[in-house]
């Protein structure tokens, strides 16, 4: 006597592993047909036939070549279901399962499931505009096209056809107005849907139509099944994922408990050798009758992560597999930072003060030529990287999106200017995670309080002047993606207090309602005496702004401040 | 359509290709077999190609380690080692060896021999090819053997998978560790720069050219340029029409060289953990910088012998502990792609 489960099983390798499910299968009572792939050899189908000989309810179907994306594998599921439904009349569901297959909770589970519910089919079938799964480009013209050529064989003349019946138009129509409807493979369906299809007058012109449908296996039932069933139940329940590129996934040792907390029936593909689960699945009738619900819900996560991670990557990152072109980047580096230039030589202890206002990690000017200065005056920091500057220049942007990885979850922020190695700036101008504040000139400031030759100090002003210019260039140009900020001298020593709480704000700072601190100005009196010595030298320091030569002098009315301006 | 320059730069290459299959074609006469178990290869298994001097001391658990990875067989070049290791590897069941006692250096720092074994014995299998002081990992190697690996790079359309190798050291100086056959290494050599690479891409041959780590932080901070190149393709599905080109850094034909994605995704990729930092390597250095056998202009490594002579510390306090291959996945040194 056999059960009401009946189960078709299309093999076409590791046979011994469809062996062990047949019996397994077969062993809950369930009536088992075996379509094996006419590929195989006959050797081999005879000994996997004689291997299963001993086994009552398990019987072989006629044999047709299944190759993928073609109608052998419709044709075989309807010669091994047209076997079933005659020779095990007490069947009232038809499982369709693989041989690589498997099935996690115990058979009775899903054999008192389906008794529950004696009038529902589970085949997926949604129509084909709604579906989001066909990968390569077809999608209608699965149906309104023929594909008489083989796509793992003869891909030109696949191809070349296809494009042929687009030019000049083909549109087959659908017979007897069937609505194309398409989903997994792997279905369960009630005696009296499948022997509704398979019996169906009109059989032979669906049939002739699907025969050039490309991957009917996906349609037809699905298709049909809308013309009969009392009750569609729109999920398949094989647990079966695809990636992204629509190839099933393998499951391994290692899926074990994500497989078994799944809860679903049956999952697809499993590694033939993956012996942990077939022994884990196989031979523990183990837990007690659940009668939870499929929930494929945590595998369908890792899943969609997994189809991320492949396509889109994790932001900033470079490495060996993952070096994505300019432009490709999705995120240029892993998280925002912010860059300061002239701050720390308008201010006598910007970094040390910027480091308790916002608690973020301030360095130094790590692109300085002698050394790339961290902060606390480290010499490795996160991720053992170097203060080297030799080995910082080798790759400028190596350097910066090495930092900003390794401090992933700490605010960077770095000092910049004109003396340091300039490589950098198009990369960071173009850093959507860049936040970069300029006092343009300042730079000017150590000159001013060293003591050194004025013939010197010209000549370096000047190239300063210069470098800064074209960085300024950079700053200002239309590809910048950064948050840019740029104050002259002049502006931001006249009112200080509004760019810095502007900046303390952006940056999350610790003490959020008004600045209770700020940092020390350096005395700049004689400042615009230096300018103008520098003036008189025949150079022409523009970028600071305007500077009186007497500090002394009665001030001009202030002009009211002008507004800090945002690049973008 | 390519540019003209491309394709006369494709030509190029293929006739660099088959120069080199011809000269190793030539060498095959300075290999004298040892032990020759090739007849055990069956189709499908997974094969290993290395070429040893005087790695007693490391070969113990390089073999059970790629042996427990599912390498079926392992052909072996000895190129003069006195310390045992011919006959220890003429012993073991799942090795062929071959012995020769020409210059490392004129045959491409070994690959011209492990070409021709690759002619011979490779086409068809997935191939491995290492040296003794490199050991393979890459995501889930503890739960899924190397068969599962191959089978999804083929499904995926891949014929060659990337591995960025990590110099693993001690903390303090490696001389004055101790180490024994036969355990595992990372034991002692439990420490690694997590992220100071840098990656530029070789437009000639197509491959990434990743130098840093350990190496360029202590010995080639002032000559970056010189640092020792940390990219390769260890593992591939071998034709005999194919070639390494420089050591395994690089491969000829050179799509086998795309490893990576340029489109911001990331791909399936491995690491080589490598043990140059046993004990061994203040002895090791001596010698090699006498026998001046390694790298292509010996002289300008002289500095990085000498350095290495005086077994210095290679642990700073931002040196990352291993802790397996979750870690360099989860640090960015290798990735899963999109294999769940």
């Amino acid at each position: 006597m056999s059960g009401p489960l009946g189960v078709v099983m299309l093999v076409h390798t590791a046979l011994e592993r469809a062996e062990q499910i047949a019996r397994h299968w077969a062993a809950a009572g369930c009536p088992v047909v075996i379509h094996v792939d006419r590929s195989v050899s006959r050797a081999r189908h005879d000994a996997f036939a004689r291997a299963l000989g001993d086994v009552e309810h398990i019987v072989f179907s006629r044999r047709f070549r299944c190759e993928w994306g073609t109608w052998g594998l419709v044709a075989a599921s309807q010669a091994a279901c047209e076997t079933m439904l005659a020779r095990f009349p007490e069947v009232t569901h038809v499982y369709l399962a693989s041989g690589a297959c498997l099935p996690l909770r115990p058979v009775e589970e899903l054999i008192d499931y389906l008794a529950e519910r004696p009038q529902t089919d589970f085949i997926e079938s949604a129509t084909t505009s709604e579906v989001p799964w066909t990968i390569g480009g077809l999608h209608e013209e699965r149906f309104t096209l023929s594909f008489p050529f083989s796509w793992k064989r003869h891909r030109l003349l696949f191809d070349t056809y296809v494009e042929l019946q687009r030019l000049v138009g083909r549109k087959r129509r659908l017979p007897n107005g069937l609505v194309p409807h398409m989903g997994s493979q792997w279905w369960c369906l009630t005696r009296q849907t499948l022997s509704a299809i398979l019996q169906d007058p009109e059989r032979a012109t669906y049939d002739r139509f699907f025969r050039r449908v490309w991957i009917p296996d996906e349609s037809y039932f699905q298709s049909l099944a809308r013309l009969y069933s009392r009750r569609i139940e729109s999920r398949s329940l094989t647990l079966s994922k695809f990636d992204y590129q629509g190839k099933p996934h393998v499951f391994y040792d290692d899926h074990l408990q994500l497989l078994r907390r799944s809860d679903c029936f049956v999952a697809r593909k499993i590694w033939p050798r993956a012996n942990r689960l077939y022994e884990a699945f196989l031979t523990d009738p183990s837990s007690a009758m659940k009668r939870a619900e499929p929930n494929p819900g945590k595998i369908d996560r890792l899943f969609a992560k997994a189809v991320e991670r492949r396509t889109r990557g994790r932001p900033g990152l470079y490495m060996q597999s993952r070096f994505p072109r300019e432009g490709f980047e999705n995120g240029v580096t892993a998280g925002p930072y912010s860059m300061f230039q002239g701050f720390a030589e308008l201010f006598e202890d910007f970094e040390p003060w910027l480091a308790r206002m916002t608690g973020a990690r301030v360095h130094g000017h790590i692109f300085a030529p002698e050394r790339a200065e961290f902060a606390d005056g480290a010499h490795i920091v996160a991720g053992a990287l170097s203060d080297s500057a030799a080995l910082r220049d080798a790759n400028p942007k190596a350097f910066l999106t090495n930092l900003i990885w390794n401090t992933r979850g700490e605010r960077q922020c770095f000092q910049f200017g004109p003396r340091d190695n300039q490589r950098i700036n198009w990369t960071i101008a173009k850093d959507p995670n860049a936040q970069i504040s300029v006092i343009s000139g300042a730079w000017a400031v150590p000159l001013f309080r060293s003591n050194r030759d004025f013939a010197e100090l010209r000549a370096e002003a000047a190239h300063l002047q210069a470098v800064e210019a074209a960085h300024l260039k950079v700053l200002r140009s239309p590809w910048t993606k950064a948050r840019i900020r740029i104050w002259s001298m002049a502006e931001f020593v006249e009112a200080p207090m509004e760019p810095l709480q502007t900046i303390l704000d952006e940056l999350g700072s610790r003490h959020p309602a008004r600045l209770s601190e700020v940092p020390r100005m350096t005395d700049l009196d004689g400042f615009g005496r230096f300018l103008q010595n520098l003036k008189n030298q025949g150079m022409h320091p523009y970028l600071m702004g305007d500077f009186p030569v007497e500090p002394s002098a009665p001030r001009r009315p202030p002009k009211p401040p002008r507004k800090p301006y945002v690049v973008r | 359509m390519e540019e003209p320059r491309e394709l006369w730069l494709a030509y190029r290459l293929r006739w660099k290709r088959r120069r080199l299959l011809f000269r190793a074609l030539r060498k095959r006469r300075q290999l004298a077999v040892v032990a020759d178990r090739t007849c055990r290869i069956r189709r499908g298994d997974i094969l290993a190609f290395v070429t040893v001097r005087n790695e007693a001391l490391r070969l113990p658990f390089f073999l059970e380690h790629h042996r427990r990875l599912g390498v079926d067989h392992f052909l072996f070049v000895d190129n003069e080692s006195d310390d045992g290791t011919r006959e220890w590897l003429a012993a073991q069941p799942d090795v062929s060896l071959w012995h020769t006692g020409e210059s490392y250096k004129l045959s491409r720092f070994g690959m011209d021999w492990l070409t021709w074994l690759q002619i011979r014995h490779g086409h068809g299998h997935w191939c491995l090819t290492l040296d003794a002081d490199e050991i393979l990992i890459y995501p889930h190697h503890d739960t899924r053997p190397l068969p599962a690996l191959t089978e999804w790079l083929e499904r995926d359309g891949r014929e060659s998978l990337g591995a960025l190798m990590l110099d693993m050291y001690p903390k303090g100086p490696p001389g004055a560790q101790s180490y024994a056959a036969g355990e595992d290494p990372f034991d002692t050599l439990a420490w690694f720069d997590a992220g100071n690479y840098f990656i530029e891409k070789q437009a000639k041959l197509r491959n990434l050219w990743i130098r840093g780590g350990v190496r360029a932080r202590m010995f080639f901070a002032d000559r970056p340029r010189r640092a020792p190149t940390l990219n390769k393709v260890p593992l591939v599905r071998w034709n005999r029409r194919y070639v390494y080109n420089t050591s395994t850094h690089q491969i000829l034909p050179r799509r086998l060289n795309a490893v990576y994605a340029e489109d911001g995704g990331e791909v399936l990729s491995g690491v080589l953990l490598h043990t140059k930092f046993l004990n061994t390597i203040v002895e090791r250095s001596r010698e090699e910088k006498d026998r001046r056998e390694h790298f292509e202009v010996a002289d300008s490594y002289r500095a990085y012998y000498d350095a290495l002579i005086q077994d210095p510390d290679l642990w700073c306090p931002d040196s990352t502990r291993f802790t397996g291959w979750r870690q360099l996945v989860a640090l960015g040194l290798m990735s899963r792609g999109a294999w769940v």
